[in-house]
Order: structure tokens, then C-alpha cells, then sequence
């Protein structure tokens, strides 16, 4: 990381914690599913820009993890504790991602996005079809889960500012822990598969199996994502898990940047404010943006976190080689 | 279950294998062919569908419909290819993607500004309008004979085209390896925008002939894209034969699935794609034996 980088991230940092200093609840409540997405975004850019696996399907995981907290509580009105429902949503994305990731990656290339693609639709019928929480319609959550421990609460999640602030938390959280996954010998042995997956063979890696722990990993922090979606939204449908969501979120990573986590978190807030921006103007956003989709991967396709080398290189990228 | 309703869920697989091929044999073609992940493709059944919504409201039949748009179809497919799809080539997957979801954003709006975002019927003519007899208290509508029969006939024309025609063997000698047909002196970029029309056109007609038995509606493009991945992946990658015995495979199940497991049937599809995938990871057709 560059001094400048290292800049640019704590001025980022200290703007996040005086946001709601400043800013109204609506400012609040957008940066934090901002945030929520961006968590979301960094466990994708795991598998596309680390691993290399283009993942068509990961909304299935981010809806998973959300339908668990509706069916974990006895009914709609009756507060989960945060401290088992999370974990448990956790595992369920984890244990799906397990057996999605063993049957997709028995493809490669272009075959996985598509079967990906198709999996995730799979989860999102079992949703559409039949009558778990309401079925095509979704179900309500009406009180949001309760962080307390023994009687004591360390933060409400009903409290605009508290949820904020956990979600900043959990951003920083899940940010530190992938960094830390990719400098250890299991992200170097991903980063070793993404360029050339031959050779991590013969040098004795068993790719397929760090590839499945990767889509795990990133599986089960999806799910982390998709649960507080939930709590946020206080709404649950099939909608969470469609292949909008999925595509999107590559969006996401893909605008920001791959492979370095900051890009999916800068590719977060673009899109979302974009979006935002867009559908203020006219019903009719998703020329627009459908449009700026098209110009951005055409023109940037290293991503924003980039786009001073893509720059140099229209710049100069003929002259000096 | 008694055999007149066997019968008639029998045709109506056979008639949504048949629609899907027609979808997904280009889906096929332009991916093994230009190596082209294209999301977009389902956006030119649902343009297909629309078009004869449009085009039989102005010319107060659906063949006349047919008629005029397949034509537009092949010249919107072949712009098409010109002015987007012939960047995209040197591109990765991943942008390939990206590139063709932006596309479906704006058909998708297009197509709302055009003509809104209700459910429209289109009117079955006048001709094929009765129904058949089936058994003592069943019938069947002729018209869905007549989607059959219409998929039917375009199916056995394309494999006449890839098998007997020399543009075919030109077809097929670029699925298999695009390379070597490119060293041997072929215009692959004319071959490609030919693949690419030929695709657009037979995504389209299929929606334009069913359009009077689905109605046409927002979002319609975007179901049968997923359902011709299914497709492609079960049949394997450019192979039209793998695309026919796996939209009718997909068919059946499906069909029968929604009779016999209604809250399942959505699921039903994609089991199948999973227990082809442990079977062969590569489809049931592996390479370009189109």
C-alpha cells in the first residue's frame, strides 16, 4: 500500500465514523447498506478476483443466510438472540456453499458462471415455490434480533446509529479477516490457482479442494452480509436471492476493482449511490444504467481503484510500451 | 393418471423442449462458435414476443407478424453483432457477462419505454383457433399443435442447414475449432455475424410464436435465458444435438414435474442439471459435434 493509499483509506475511515455526526438518518441508513454490500462484494471478489472463479450465483448464499434468520425465530414477532441465529446462518451458507461449490467446480470457465448462475436459481425456486416464509411474497421481520448477552446489551439493533456503527465494525472486521486470509499461504496458494491452476498441480497443490474452501469461505461471508440485509430491511423475499442481486454484486467488484478487496468495497459505494442517483432521476433508471454498466467495463476495466493505470495506458500505452 | 391427460402433458413437453431448443440452439452456436457468453440472448425472445404483440396489433394477424419481424430479427441481429457484440470477442468471460447484463438493463427499459410494463395478450388467428378432441372429455388446443409443429419444422431446418449446407460446415468447423477455420481462408467475421443473426432470429421466433400461448410480459426474457443455460450446460457447449435432447429432457421434467410435484417443480430442473453435472462434468455432447 502506497502512502498516497494509505491516506486516501484513513480519511475514508474517519468520514465513515463522523458520518452520523453530521449526516440525517436517511445518509446513515444508506451508508450502512452500503457497507452491508460491500461486505458482500469483498466475499465475491475472493472467488473472481483472487481465485479467479467467476461466480454467477452468489446471491443464493447472501438470500440463504436471510430466510435462516426469519426461520430461526418461533415467529415473526419474537426477538432471536443475534449470538446463535448469526452463527447458525453463518453455517447454513457454509454448508450450501460446501455442496454447490463440490458439483460446480467439477466445471471450469464458462460452464461454472453459468451452472452457478443455475444453482443459485435452484435455491431461489425452493423459495419462489413453496410455502417457507411466505413463499413468492416474503415474509415481514418485525422486531430485530437482540444483542444481549446476559441481560446486558452491548448495542440495539433497533437504534439507527447502533446498527451503523456495527456494520462499520463489521465491515473493518471482515475486511482485516480476508486480508489476513490472503496473506497467508491458503491466499497465495488462490492467487497461485487464478494465474495458472496447471501448475499449483503439479506443484502438488490440490486445487480443487482450496478452490472449494474458498467458495465456502466466501459463501459463508455472503451469508454474514445477508443476514444483516435482513435486519435491516425488516423484509425477506425471493427477490434477495434472484440473479439481479448476483449480478450486481459482480458489478460491484468489478467496478471497484478485483483482487484487492478495497475495489469491491469502492465499487459498493459507486454502485449504490449510482443507483440511488439514477432512480431519483426518472423511472426509467435502468437505461441509464444499464448504460454507465456497459461504458464503465468497456472503458475501465481494471475498475475505479485502477483507473490511473488504465489511464496512463490509453495515455501512453502505445508510445512507450 | 389416464391417457388422454398423459397425452396432452406428452405434447406439452414436447412443445416447451421444442421452444426451448429453438432458444438455446443459438445460445449454443454463438458460444461455441465466437467463444460469446451471452446474457442477453434471452432479451431477443422476450423483443421476439413483444414484436408480435406490436406487429399483429398493426397488421391484425399473427403470420403476417411472423413474416415481417423474423426478417427484422436477422437484420437487429446482425447490426447488433456489428456495433457491440464484435468488441466483445477479445474480452474475458467476466466482462462478457457484465457487457451482456448491461444489455439486458437497457432492452429491458427499451422495451418499457416502448410499450409500458403491463401483460398484453396476442390474439391466436382466426384459423387455428379450435381445439381437438381428445377422448371423451379432454381437448387440446390447435394452436399448441401448431407451436410444435412450427419448432418442429425450423428444428429438422437447421440441422439440414448445419449438416448438408456448406454454410454449415462452415458452422460446425467453427465450433469445433475457430482457429484453424480462420487459417483455412474462411471471413470468420462474416461467419460470425451470420451465427449471430441466425441466433438472434431463432430467439425471437420463438418468442413470436408463443406469444399468442404465454401473453407477453415484463421479465419474460430473463426466466428462459436461465432455464437455455440449464440447457446448454446439460447438452454441452456447442453442440445443437446436446441442445435438443436436453431442452426436451428439461421439458419432460419440467412439464411433469409441475403434475406430479407442483411446489418442487422449479427445483425439478435443476436437479437434473446437478445429477448430469456428477455424471459428466461437461454435458452430455461434449465439444463441437454440432
Amino acid at each position: 500500500m502506497t502512502r498516497t493509499r494509505r491516506t486516501l483509506v484513513t480519511v475514508a475511515l474517519l468520514a465513515l465514523l463522523a458520518l452520523p455526526l453530521a449526516a440525517g438518518k436517511f445518509y446513515v441508513d444508506l451508508v450502512a447498506k452500503i457497507m452491508i454490500m460491500a461486505v458482500f462484494a469483498m466475499s465475491l471478489d475472493l472467488l473472481v478476483g483472487v481465485t479467479g472463479l467467476v461466480s454467477l450465483g452468489h446471491a443464493a448464499f447472501f438470500g440463504l443466510a436471510s430466510y435462516v434468520l426469519v426461520l430461526a425465530a418461533p415467529d415473526q414477532y419474537t426477538a432471536v438472540s443475534l449470538w446463535t441465529s448469526l452463527p447458525l446462518a453463518v453455517a447454513a451458507c457454509a454448508l450450501a456453499a460446501l455442496v454447490i461449490g463440490a458439483l460446480a467446480l467439477r466445471t471450469r470457465g464458462v460452464y461454472f458462471i453459468m451452472v452457478t448462475l443455475a444453482f443459485s436459481q435452484m435455491v431461489y425456486f425452493v423459495f419462489h415455490d413453496t410455502k417457507v416464509a411466505g413463499g413468492s411474497d416474503g415474509t415481514y421481520i418485525y422486531v430485530k434480533p437482540s444483542a444481549s448477552v446476559g441481560g446486558w446489551s452491548p448495542f440495539d439493533l433497533n437504534t439507527g446509529t447502533h446498527f451503523y456503527y456495527a456494520m462499520l465494525a463489521l465491515l473493518v472486521l471482515v475486511f482485516a479477516f480476508l486480508r489476513m486470509l490472503l496473506a497467508s499461504r491458503f491466499g497465495h496458494a488462490l492467487r497461485g490457482i487464478r494465474s495458472n491452476e496447471q501448475r499449483m498441480r503439479a506443484l502438488g497443490f490440490n486445487t480443487y479442494f482450496y478452490k472449494l474452501a474458498a467458495f465456502t469461505i466466501a459463501g459463508a461471508v455472503a451469508g454474514v452480509a445477508g443476514y444483516f440485509a435482513a435486519v435491516q430491511f425488516g423484509f425477506v423475499n425471493p427477490e434477495m436471492l434472484a440473479w439481479h442481486q448476483s449480478a450486481n454484486v459482480l458489478l460491484m467488484v468489478i467496478l471497484g476493482g478485483m483482487g484487492n478487496l478495497v475495489g469491491a468495497i469502492v465499487g459498493a459505494f459507486a454502485f449504490v449511490l449510482l443507483q440511488d442517483f439514477f432512480s431519483s432521476l426518472t423511472k426509467h433508471w435502468l437505461l441509464p444504467m444499464g448504460s454507465f454498466v456497459i461504458l464503465a467495463v468497456m472503458l475501465l476495466p481494471g475498475g475505479l481503484t485502477r483507473a490511473g493505470e488504465t489511464w496512463r495506458f490509453w495515455r501512453f500505452g502505445g508510445r512507450d510500451g | 393418471m389416464d391417457l388422454p391427460i398423459l397425452l396432452i402433458q406428452t405434447l406439452n413437453s414436447v412443445q416447451y423442449g421444442l421452444l426451448l431448443f429453438l432458444i438455446a440452439s443459438g445460445l449454443t452456436l454463438i458460444f461455441g462458435i465466437m467463444g460469446v457468453i451471452n446474457l442477453a440472448h434471452g432479451s431477443f425472445y422476450m423483443l421476439g414476443a413483444y414484436a408480435a404483440f406490436v406487429l399483429s396489433a398493426l397488421t391484425g394477424n399473427l403470420f403476417w407478424a411472423i413474416a415481417l419481424g423474423v426478417p427484422l430479427a436477422v437484420a437487429f441481429g446482425y447490426l447488433l453483432e456489428w456495433a457491440f457484440f464484435s468488441f466483445l470477442y477479445k474480452r474475458d468471460h467476466l466482462q462478457q457477462v457484465l457487457l451482456t447484463y448491461g444489455l439486458i438493463l437497457v432492452f429491458e427499459e427499451l422495451r418499457s419505454l416502448a410499450v409500458g410494463d403491463d401483460v398484453h395478450g396476442v390474439t391466436v388467428p382466426a384459423t387455428l383457433a379450435g381445439s381437438v378432441e381428445l377422448g371423451s372429455t379432454m381437448t387440446y388446443p390447435v394452436f399448441n399443435l401448431f407451436i410444435s409443429g412450427v419448432c418442429l419444422v425450423v428444428a429438422v431446418l437447421l440441422f439440414v442447414l448445419l449438416r448438408r449446407t456448406r454454410l454449415g460446415m462452415m458452422i460446425r468447423a467453427g465450433a469445433s475449432n475457430r482457429e484453424m477455420v480462420r487459417s483455412l481462408g474462411i471471413d470468420i467475421g462474416f461467419l460470425f455475424r451470420v451465427v449471430f443473426a441466425l441466433g438472434v432470429a431463432l430467439a425471437a421466433f420463438a418468442g413470436m410464436v408463443n406469444a399468442p400461448a404465454s401473453s407477453v410480459y415484463p421479465g419474460m426474457g430473463n426466466q428462459v435465458l436461465i432455464i437455455c443455460f440449464v440447457v446448454v450446460v446439460i447438452g454441452g457447449i456447442g453442440s445443437v444435438t446436446g441442445a435438443l435432447v436436453a431442452a426436451l429432457m428439461i421439458g419432460f421434467v419440467d412439464t411433469f414435474g409441475k403434475v406430479f410435484l407442483p411446489d418442487y417443480a422449479g427445483v425439478l430442473v435443476y436437479l437434473l442439471m446437478a445429477v448430469v453435472l456428477v455424471w459428466r462434468p461437461e454435458g452430455l455432447f461434449r465439444e463441437g459435434r454440432a
